[in-house]
């Protein structure tokens, strides 16, 4: 964009440099100086001086300087500022001059180069009469020059050359050309920077000793034009301090100032001026604070200050250009590191600028809408003989006029109109769109989606007045969602509203239905008539006509829109639009349910769509159309279709089936047979398509996804089922909108079988037993079943474990092995007549205890008719058990002696019993068949074992026992574990019939300890005695060893027996040999008595007790009293 | 001052008062407090009690439930100067730790400014948000009677809630409601 009269002119928004001018450098032919100049100019770092070089021919021109003034006293000032005085002291006034000359102090011809020199200088000199600016000389010199004092001949031509050009020592510098140029450059630019700050504080100087002759009366202008160029001197200075301080002292001199209309835009440019600077330096200072304080009290003061009514937009502009500048300037801020925040940031400036932007229009399409027969007026008032002003902010035809009233009236009007002719031709929605899109670029960043919205809203807007519908519908329809989302419908009607009209104005077909459909619908605020009228226009849409224009559009666009509409409808085809409406808020709302969650295969399925219309007037449709998911099969059964005659779209007929009445629920209801093949599976409704308008004309799909529902309808929903409302009685007919829930997915699932499965068994099984489930099954059904089969077994997804322990058969005649499976899959069964019955056993093997679930699974099909259709359907029933398996029994294996001790150690070669108790666990009797002892090769049977436990019955908590007489050949060594066996028990339930398998179960044997002993001892005696008769008692001493052993034994004294033999004895045995001992004992007592006690001591082997050996003796024997006669007994017993 | 006081403001009686106290729970008032707003309040009816120009209930959902402003034609200007203040808002809320939630000062003061109008805060403890746009131009209007505007404004919403016949997240169409609005706003001219 060109520069405005409203830009801040690049000279005020630049920073100022000082500015040093070069001459007598040739740049573009010699080398040597090219280089010296690029290292002046070239790469210049922050950490430079900042100083803004210029190469300026030797004979140039500077401006002239005029005259001093000796006195204020009769002069009157024309304006605040010049407009070129900035440039001046920026670019062309130099603060100090320097001279470059190439002369080594050992020059041949010194003295001729030495006046020339002088000359020179002399040349620049006279260019600059009257300026304060300083001269400085820089000798070229090809040698390194000696440490100062060294070279005499230096220092005495040094201070020769200064007295010929008049220079003190300070201002002639030396530069080498030698490697290190850039660092001489340095040197020298610093040298240069101190001189002009000299320079600048002689100028700061100058301008205030003005201000002694100044008087408050006639010099008030001079007060602030004085104060800013001591601010803008001590900005080139570099002392931004104190030009902050001028440039403050300035703005508050600026607003003392008279003011009238004639010098108000004078007045507003120079504060303008002032506060920019005002606010850079504050931001430069890194105190956005005081930068946002001044702003705001900038606009304060100036917001106000309109000037001239008939130029009232230039005061809008201004206002814009300063919002925008202090944007611009926060936004640099900002770059260089100030953090802003959501509440504090550019784009509120931005909005501003465009709200004035905005004004600033307005103003002008009201102060400028001249009539076409007003033409630019002649003399151009706005040509100045310059082609510029002489002073910022003065009107081109009275410049330098300050008094109140302008001195033409003619003039004043013709430049007025000139201005105003001017303003028509500016490109406001350009400026405000750019402005716009700035502020929307900062809020974005600083997190105000909902600003950011809005100002995406303005935006479409001025796209809209600026007639750039394609962008604006593009703005807008972005932002629409945001809106809608959020619920704030009075700012959506607004929006769709202009999107309506941009539409309309380009003919768009589908948008206008679009935004139609969603004005004349629930979300929209618009009144009841605007309302109608949009859904008037809608129908003549459908039926293919132009629409009526939409207000607030201009004569001209809404002619060239209604003859593109006319081109639309001339053009055939392309007449078939598809809204998803799923998004928006249209005018027919749509909710499609399932009766069920889920349906029988052999009941149909129901399927209800609700429609409702909220528009102001009923809508006829001509097609309502369900797409289900998985099957197209479906979707034809799923329609409604009457074509409608397009002259009737609008009659309200209520009874009509394709009539939507607003605010009337209408239902729709669908049925059909769902498919065998889709047993199992999910129907889905995936969209819900109503057609609008007919074939002939245009046809509008309004297009559902799923079960319909739109961008309100979910929250509505909630509100409902908060609603107190909903609670209340309906009457049959009429739906509360509100209480529909979509339903958009069903199940279809399997018929119910009219079938029994009954399980007949005893629980709970033992453990390794067949166990015997019988399966009952009965159909129930009208028809023959067909295909009957059954899976049984245990039910799948247990413990992976019980696979393995469990196997299923149908024979029940064998023990099943691991080689069985645990499920039975597909037993056929065959077909059941209706009220047939038929019986399976299975049998279950567990071989390990706990819990199991059996599955019973029956499966059949089925011919039936629904809906007058005929369908096979599979049906299933399933029947589940759990059965828990129990041990049958638990058998208890005791070691014992001869004498029915316990022991916890036999004895090699010394017989000993084993005593087995079989205690049944089961709650059904036990039939035990047979046992039988299987002996490890370390055990021996006394006899022939015979199982004593065959064919008993055990009821449940009895025990069976059995008793073995065993031995334990020799071991190896003296004492050792062995293994016993096994102990094998066959049996069965009692109830099972004979041919029913035997289990056996074996129990191992525990092991036991075997010791060899050194004697062993054993007697012989009768079973009983009998008082006072003698009996006679044999004791056996068996030597076990390989030694001769030595024994005492002794018969002690008892009270019950007298006896014959040796009473105590010493005796030695050979080895393997035995000893025999006599005894003849005489009973005194009857009854139960103990015999006399045998004690035997080894004197080899004092370990050996008597007590040990004791063991195997009897203690005691049962005495029989004296006998009677045999007869007396007889009698007795009788 | 203070007997005329009593004359203007109604005192509880004890059944509204129990009545009060069940409500300022919801609220999260504490009743010392809201006894003394009671009080500045009525200090300040006289002078200037009519002074927003716009006064709106947003839903904590963030659409509207009750919006007025006074001049009618630019209603919807105060739509959007409403909805783009959310923004500050949410920052606001967010800004508050989680734990610090229930601590949370319910008045968020000054929004942010804008050339024409300024614009206050105040989110219930349910995150329901009161707003209100006051003109910049009206610099008698202090920090304290903005605060109390809101308490106000709570407490009848309060009452709208506990009215078993308002629906949770309907439009507010209450009487009472309504006048204790108007009674803030600046009288259309």
């Amino acid at each position: 964009m060109s520069p405005t009269q409203w830009d801040l002119p690049p000279e005020l928004c630049c920073r100022p440099m000082a500015f040093v001018a070069l001459t007598g450098l040739d740049v573009t032919y010699n080398a040597i100086h090219r280089a010296i100049w690029d290292a002046f100019c070239a790469n210049r770092r922050a950490d430079r001086v900042p100083i803004s070089f210029k190469v300026l021919p030797g004979d140039h021109e500077y401006p002239k300087c005029r005259t001093k003034r000796t006195s204020y006293e009769w002069y009157i000032p024309k304006g605040i500022l010049k407009t070129g005085w900035m440039n001046k002291h920026l670019n062309l006034v130099p603060a100090l001059l320097v001279l470059f000359y190439e002369l080594d102090w050992d020059d041949a011809v010194w003295k001729e180069k030495q006046s020339e020199c002088a000359t020179k200088v002399e040349i620049v000199r006279t260019s600059l009469q009257g300026r304060n600016t300083k001269v400085a000389v820089v000798l070229i010199q090809k040698k390194t020059p000696l440490p100062p004092g060294e070279d005499l001949v230096a220092s005495e031509r040094a201070a020769s050359l200064c007295n010929a050009c008049d220079l003190s020592g300070k201002s002639l510098f030396v530069l080498p050309h030698t490697d290190h140029l850039v660092g001489y450059i340095i040197r020298l630019e610093n040298a240069f920077y101190e001189h002009a700050q000299t320079y600048y504080y002689t100028e700061i100087r100058r301008v205030k000793s003005h201000k002694e002759f100044l008087n408050k009366t006639t010099h008030q202008l001079l007060f602030v034009r004085h104060q800013f160029k001591i601010a803008f001197f001590s900005e080139l200075k570099q002392d931004t301090q104190n030009s902050l301080k001028y440039y403050r002292t300035a703005y508050s001199l600026v607003h003392e100032l008279r003011t009238h209309e004639t010098n108000m835009l004078e007045i507003k440019t120079m504060a303008g001026f002032i506060n920019y600077k005002i606010c850079r330096l504050c931001f430069q200072h890194n105190t956005p604070l005081d930068a946002i304080a001044q702003f705001r009290k900038h606009i304060d003061l100036c917001k106000k200050k309109i000037g001239s009514a008939e130029l009232a937009f230039e005061h809008t502009a201004w206002m814009s250009k300063q919002f925008q500048s202090f944007g611009d300037l926060f936004d640099e801020a900002i770059k260089l590191g100030l953090t802003a925040i959501q509440t504090q940031n550019p784009g509120f400036y931005y909005q501003q600028a465009a709200y004035y932007a905005q004004e600033r229009k307005q103003q002008a399409t009201h102060l400028c809408a001249h009539e076409a027969s007003v033409s630019y007026p002649t003399p151009d008032h706005l040509e100045t003989p310059s082609g510029a002003l002489d002073f910022y902010g003065q009107r081109a035809w009275r410049q330098g006029h300050q008094s109140i009233d302008p001195p033409h009236m003619e003039k004043e009007k013709g430049g007025i109109l000139a201005l105003q002719m001017k303003e028509k031709d500016v490109p406001h929605s350009e400026l405000i769109i750019a402005l716009l899109s700035n502020a929307v670029a900062q809020f974005k960043k600083y997190k105000c989606p909902r600003m950011k919205s809005h100002l995406m809203v303005q935006m479409g807007e001025e796209y809209n007045h600026a007639k750039d519908y394609t962008k604006a519908l593009k703005l807008l329809d972005y932002v629409m969602c945001d809106y809608r989302t959020e619920r704030w419908w009075s700012l959506l009607t607004s929006i769709l509203s202009t999107a309506l009209r941009c539409s309309y104005l380009m003919a768009h077909v589908k948008d206008y239905i679009s935004y139609s459909m969603e004005l004349v619908g629930r979300a929209s605020t618009l009144r009841e008539e605007q309302k109608s009228r949009i859904e008037k226009n809608l129908i003549k849409v459908l039926m293919n006509e132009v629409p009526e224009a939409e207000p607030d559009c201009d004569q001209a666009s809404a002619k060239a829109a209604q003859a593109l509409w006319s081109d639309r409808m001339s053009l055939a085809g392309s007449n078939e639009f598809t809204i998803e409406v799923q998004d928006y808020v249209p005018f027919v709302q749509c909710k499609a349910k399932f009766l069920s969650p889920s349906f029988h295969v052999d009941d149909p399925v129901q399927l209800h769509v609700y429609l409702r219309a909220d528009c102001p007037h009923p809508v006829r449709f001509s097609k309502l159309c369900v797409s289900l998911s998985n099957q197209v099969q479906y979707n034809q059964l799923c329609v409604v279709e009457e074509p409608c005659k397009s002259q009737d779209i609008l009659e309200a007929s209520s009874q009509e089936n394709m009539c939507l009445v607003p605010g009337k629920t209408r239902i729709y209801s669908f049925k059909f047979v769902a498919k065998t093949e889709d047993v199992g599976k999910k129907i889905e409704i995936t969209a819900v398509d109503l057609m609008l308008g007919s074939d002939n004309g245009r046809c509008v799909f309004l297009n559902w996804r799923g079960g319909g529902g739109d961008a309100a309808s979910s929250h509505e929903a909630l509100l409902a089922a908060r609603s107190f409302k909903s609670r209340g009685r309906v009457p049959e007919q009429h739906v509360e909108w509100d209480t529909v829930s979509i339903q958009a997915s069903t199940m279809i699932i399997s018929r119910i079988p009219k079938i029994s499965v009954q399980l007949s068994h005893e629980p709970p099984a033992l453990n390794n037993e067949m166990y015997r489930i019988t399966v009952s099954i009965q159909s129930n059904e009208e028809t023959v079943t067909k295909d009957v089969k059954l899976t049984a077994g245990l039910k799948p997804g247990q413990d992976a474990n019980l696979t393995q322990s469990t196997h299923v058969t149908l024979n029940g005649l064998e023990m099943c092995d691991e080689s069985h499976p645990a499920l039975l899959p597909d037993i056929a069964i065959g077909d059941l007549q209706p009220g047939e019955k038929v019986e399976k056993c299975l049998y279950v093997r567990c071989v390990t205890t706990g819990a199991r679930i059996f599955l019973f699974h029956v499966a059949y099909a089925l011919s039936t008719k629904v809906e007058g259709k005929d369908i096979t359907c599979r049906c299933h029933k399933d029947e589940t058990v759990t059965i828990e398996t129990v041990v049958p029994f638990e058998v208890a294996v005791k070691f014992v002696s001869t004498k029915f001790e316990h022991l916890d150690r036999v004895y090699v070669d010394i017989p000993f019993l084993l005593m087995t108790d079989i205690l049944s666990a089961s709650p059904w009797p036990l039939h035990l068949v047979t046992s039988q002892l299987q002996l490890a090769p370390t055990m021996a049977a006394m006899d022939q074992p015979q199982s004593q436990v065959e064919q008993v019955v055990l009821q449940t908590g009895e025990c069976a026992s059995e008793c073995f007489s065993l031995q334990c050949p020799p071991v190896l060594n003296g004492t050792s574990s062995v293994a016993s066996g096994q102990y094998l028990i066959s049996w069965k339930r009692k109830s099972w019939c004979a041919d029913a398998p035997v289990v056996t179960t074996v129990a191992t044997l525990p092991h036991v300890m075997v010791e060899t002993i050194p004697l062993y001892v054993h007697a012989e005696l009768p079973s009983f005695g009998r008082v006072r008769e003698s009996m006679p008692v044999r004791y056996h001493i068996q030597n076990r060893t390989g030694l001769v052993q030595d024994v005492e034994m002794s018969v002690e004294p008892s009270d019950a027996f007298m006896f014959s033999g040796l009473k105590q004895v010493r005796l030695r045995i050979l080895p393997g040999a035995e000893q025999e001992m006599l005894y003849n004992f005489y009973p005194l007592m009857a009854g139960y008595q103990n015999l006399p006690q045998l004690n035997i001591s080894l004197l080899r082997f004092p370990a050996v007790s008597g007590q040990l050996l004791r063991r195997f003796l009897p203690s005691r024997i049962f005495v029989k009293p004296q006998g009677r006669q045999a007869e007396d007994a007889s009698i007795a017993a009788a | 001052m203070l007997t005329r006081l009593k004359t203007q403001v109604p005192l509880f009686s004890m059944n509204s008062y129990t009545k009060l106290r069940e409500k300022l729970k919801l609220s999260g008032l504490s009743l010392a407090s809201t006894h003394s707003h009671v009080i500045r309040l009525g200090r300040h009816s006289r002078h200037n009690s009519k002074m927003a120009v716009c006064i709106a209930v947003i839903a904590k959902e963030n659409y509207p439930l009750f919006i007025r402003s006074v001049p009618v034609q630019n209603e919807l200007k105060f739509h959007y100067t409403v909805h783009t203040s959310l923004d500050v808002v949410e920052e606001k809320i967010s800004a508050v730790g989680k734990a610090m939630a229930d601590q949370r000062e319910l008045y968020l003061g000054l929004l942010y400014p804008t050339e024409d109008y300024k614009v206050y805060g105040y989110v219930t403890n349910s995150k329901v948000k009161f707003v209100i746009v006051v003109d910049s131009s009206n610099t008698s209007l202090r920090d304290n009677e903005i605060r109390s505007m809101f308490r106000k404004l709570h407490n009848s919403f309060t009452d709208v809630m506990c009215n078993p016949f308002y629906n949770p997240g309907d439009t507010i169409q209450s009487k009472a409601f309504d006048s204790i609005v108007s009674a803030m706003m600046v009288q259309a001219s």
